[in-house]
């Protein structure tokens, strides 16, 4: 079973040179720290900021410069900075070449849910489901089940959508899955130590198992 | 032409009760301060706030919701606030949460002088539902429409007093599609310079767009989520 790192350090696998990542807050975050060595890519927050550096030494903060988690951020030579409508506009005309968020639900046909609970949790949509309707390439990163210890991957979500049929692929601690264009997700590996039967048990959706499934490596 | 006001109050001197306004900044950064601390002196009540966020409890826009000066508010995200979400649970307030990206466009396209735009944002969800959606080659979306704010109040780093405004980092996020938008826009810059002053080919809000700049004081410029790295 992954922890949260373990889940960051798998998804990094998926970033390519050259690739420019809007990466979430939480686990996506993440990522950022295992960004293979040599390898280009510029990382893009919604805010308006294309190149997001390390974090600030102490002492070094800047108020003028945070990142859409509102953590305070340093740049990087190459970066650039912009207003809020050119951000999205890049997102939406699919300059952004992979999205990395997290979620609450996904459905067997790639809907997601991420943003409210009725009556509990107002905190409002950021711009995830600006994300989601445009990006090409969306990997959620969450855990397989939530703290009432009910699956994550539904057959249909329950709570108030961000966006439709959008998903493409999943990592959890306990497995990588594919969403598959005519529904169901398709496992396509296992976690270090956990078997098929643990998969299965948390997932209420469809799930596919074809052949041998292999056991990651993070 | 006479654009320089003297301060934050003379800026926001005949904003009203019950009127609409945009309010730029994301999160802390970018903020507005000199005039949401006006406006909490002034006491103007019933307003609609367009901003993508609701401040913290006790800074930016959460220093006007808790002296009940706002009717509804129009923002993206509102998790900071604890303040907010009482009076949203309880009713107190009104509150229409719409995509960030949807946001920033619909001030472009009041900025733009286009009356509506086409967003994929929403569709399939609890946003799109009144709403007229278009199936443009193959993908649906949704039309939304350009705001129309009486005022937009705007904070950049520099400005000249013919209106000219240059911003700092990621202070700039929604001000400038912002100050294109207003009826009339009230910028307050840290420091106001002659025209000249400021290189042309680097200006980011013509001056056309804004009608008062005064320079602002005592920034405070309070930090949301501090995070460093140890040396």
């Amino acid at each position: 079973m992954l922890d949260k790192e373990g889940i960051a350090k798998r998804i990094a696998k998926e970033l390519k040179d050259g690739y420019y990542v809007n990466l979430g807050i939480g686990i996506p975050t993440l990522v950022a720290n295992y960004i293979p060595d040599g390898m280009d890519v510029v990382l893009q927050s919604e805010n308006g900021l294309l190149g997001i550096g390390p974090f600030p030494f102490e002492g070094d903060e800047d108020p003028d410069m945070i990142n859409a988690g509102k953590q305070t951020i340093t740049i990087l030579p190459g970066s650039a900075i912009f207003d809020s409508a050119m951000s999205f506009g890049m997102i939406r005309a699919k300059k952004v070449n992979l999205t990395i968020l997290g979620a609450m639900e996904v459905s067997e046909n790639g809907d997601i849910a991420s943003w409210k609970i009725p009556g509990k949790m107002v905190k409002g949509m950021g711009g995830a489901m600006d994300l989601v309707a445009s990006a090409e390439n969306i990997i959620v990163a969450m855990q397989h089940v939530n703290k009432a210890g009910e699956s994550k991957l539904l057959p249909k979500c329950t709570l108030p959508l961000t966006g439709i049929n959008c998903v493409k692929r999943i990592v959890t601690e306990l497995a990588v899955l594919d969403v598959l264009p005519e529904g169901g997700f398709k496992l396509l590996e296992r976690a270090p130590g956990v078997s098929i039967d643990q998969i299965k048990n948390a997932t209420a959706g469809k799930l596919i198992v074809k052949g041998e499934i292999p056991e990651m490596t993070v | 032409m006479n654009k320089v006001v003297s301060n934050a109050d003379e800026a926001v001197r005949d904003i009203q009760d019950g009127m609409t306004l945009m309010l730029g900044g994301f999160g802390l950064c970018g903020l507005p301060e000199n005039s949401i601390a006006a406006l909490v002196r002034k006491g103007v009540k019933n307003l609609t706030c367009i901003s993508n966020n609701a401040g913290v409890d006790d800074f930016g826009i959460g220093l006007m919701l808790k002296q009940r000066q706002v009717k509804k508010m129009i923002s993206s995200y509102v998790g900071e606030n604890a303040e907010f979400e009482r009076q949203l649970l309880s009713g107190e307030l009104e509150v229409e949460l719409i995509p960030q990206g949807t946001l920033a466009t619909r001030c472009m396209a009041a900025g733009y002088g286009m009356p509506a735009i086409f967003t994929p944002a929403g569709i399939g969800t609890e946003v799109a539902d009144g709403k007229e959606v278009r199936n443009c080659n193959g993908k649906d979306y949704l039309l939304e429409m350009a705001f129309e704010a009486g005022f937009a109040i705007v904070k950049a780093w520099k400005g000249d007093t013919m209106g000219n405004l240059v911003y700092r980092y990621t202070a700039r996020n929604f001000n400038p599609v912002m100050a294109m938008a207003g009826k009339i826009t009230i910028a307050e810059v840290e420091e106001l310079v002659q025209p000249g002053e400021l290189d042309p080919d680097h200006i980011h809000t013509p001056s056309i767009y804004v009608h008062r700049i005064f320079q602002g004081k005592d920034y405070e410029k309070r930090i949301e989520q501090r995070t460093v790295r140890k040396k």
